[in-house]
């Protein structure tokens, strides 16, 4: 299970590097979506299949569908490649790489002071589920309303 | 290790080989069948009733030029076939065939049998998109927006079956169903939705608006040919004979059935009945215009399956007091 793990995060962390490198947006969502499958992967190791599961429904299979179709529509050919190997100059690394560094450096000082070993307990749909429905049902229902009304208002501006 | 029992190496190599040879043999099936509704002979030259028409089909498909156009995205057009083979196979690997013969028994099954039917809507969108072809692009953006909307309404039908058996495991809701009754009773409603949302899904006639060769040539499809074409091809009948397991083993009792014939006997028996189902279907509806298919899964059955799960639930909670 282990070495799952670090084979899955890999692929997470090398894929996530691609969508930044790629100039052609199709190939970088692809990528995006092999690393969401990656973590999907990692979270069912840790023992969590449900949010592994939701994670591919929602943002593997829901949310980049919509990217693509919205990326059919722009009609991006060799100009929007151009652009974005533009963008991708080595003088833009140095800002998002200093950032990037400061959190390593932040990452790695958690890592060192932990010592809890890589797989806790399961959790399975039950247990999730109890705790939704139970102790925060009322956020659950909050963000159900918050979601509706952003339902409403879209229909509306696609109303307009 | 060489048992038939779940998860062994045999049973895996069984299950992949017997499904992969339904979804080929449907090829020949369907066309008879259709013959045989619309009163025409169909295949029936190569070998006896025409059976050989598939090996012939196969060495045709095998051995044509596997063309990629060179105004195509040449690694999303070479990705999109091999998206669906592996999206729908993998979905397989959840169903309980018999009382010993799976793949794995996962708590999540259904969850995992969305996810991957919700990866198949890549396929046809990126093939679409990745041929560079206006009648191809049409029919995956029909494709993506008839996919995405109907899965919504596949994912809330199930959640009755899954209410009443109290698990998202295929093989606890199976042995729920031999314990009580077949699901198809107290969930006719979702049954029915399942079952519209599943022909949508793997866009089949009626519902296969996103390559209506009248309008727009072969949709998402028009540019391939050869064996690429061919993983299109064998992915929407695998995709029949998965629908058609799902619905057996969610409203039908999976092998549930008299103890004189084998679990798994009982289990072809259902499904083979709901592929020829599928088949008559073809041969029966006409297709529906595009946005008459979308207003109808929007405003008819998106609204009927939240009934009938609020329904299910009251039920559910008054009977348990």
């Amino acid at each position: 299970m282990t070495l799952l793990f670090y084979l899955a995060a890999s692929v997470a962390v090398i894929s996530t590097v691609c969508v930044i490198l790629q100039s052609n947006i199709v190939h970088a969502l692809i990528y995006l979506i092999l690393s969401l499958l990656a973590v999907a992967v990692v979270f069912y190791v840790l023992g969590a299949p449900f949010a592994a599961v939701l994670e591919a429904i929602v943002y593997a299979g829901a949310i980049m569908v919509l990217f693509l179709f919205v990326i059919m529509m722009l009609n991006l050919g060799q100009h929007s490649r151009d652009q974005e190997r533009a963008w991708l100059q080595p003088k833009m690394w140095l800002a998002p790489a200093i950032m990037a560094a400061i959190l390593l450096f932040q990452f790695v000082n958690v890592m060192l002071g932990t010592t809890e070993p890589l797989s806790g307990s399961a959790v399975g749909v039950l247990e999730v589920s109890a705790l939704l429905f139970g102790p925060y049902v009322l956020a659950v229902e909050l963000a159900s309303i918050l979601l509706l009304a952003g339902l409403v208002a879209a229909y509306h501006l696609a109303k307009k | 290790m060489l048992t038939l029992e779940v998860g062994t190496p045999l049973t895996i190599g069984l299950i992949l080989g017997t499904v992969i040879g339904v979804a080929a043999m449907l090829i020949w099936v369907e066309r008879r069948l259709l013959g045989f509704w619309q009163e025409r002979l169909g295949p029936n030259r190569v070998g006896p009733l025409g059976l050989f028409q598939v090996v012939a089909d196969m060495i045709k498909i095998f051995t044509k030029e596997d063309w990629v156009p060179p105004f195509a995205d040449r690694f999303s057009f070479v990705l999109a076939p091999a998206i669906i083979m592996v999206a729908v196979l993998m979905s397989f690997a959840v169903i309980p065939f018999g009382p010993n013969i799976g793949i794995v028994d996962s708590n999540i099954g259904i969850l995992f049998v969305l996810a991957m039917a919700s990866l198949g809507a890549y396929s046809v969108m990126l093939g679409g998109l990745s041929s560079d072809n206006k009648y191809a692009l049409l029919g995956s953006l029909r494709a993506a927006a008839q996919m995405v909307s109907y899965e919504v309404f596949m994912g809330i039908s199930l959640l009755g079956v899954v209410a009443l058996s109290g698990s998202f495991n295929l093989r606890v809701i199976v042995e729920a169903q031999q314990d009580g009754m077949w699901y198809v009773l107290p969930q006719f409603i979702g049954f029915v939705i399942f079952l519209i949302a599943g022909v949508a899904e793997s866009h089949r006639l009626p519902f296969d608006i996103p390559e209506a060769e009248q309008e727009i040539c072969a949709g998402y499809h028009t540019e391939y040919s050869g064996m690429k074409f061919g993983m299109f091809f064998v992915g929407e009948y695998l995709g029949l004979v998965l629908i058609s397991s799902l619905i057996t083993v969610l409203f039908f009792g999976g092998w549930d059935g008299p103890a004189f014939l084998p679990p798994v006997f009982w289990f072809a028996m259902k499904a083979g009945a709901f592929i020829c189902f599928f088949i008559l279907l073809r041969a029966a509806i006409p297709r529906p215009r595009y946005d008459q298919l979308m207003s109808y899964g929007w405003l008819f059955l998106l609204p009927l399956s939240l009934i009938n799960l609020l329904v299910t639930g009251a039920i559910i909670l008054s009977t348990q007091g």
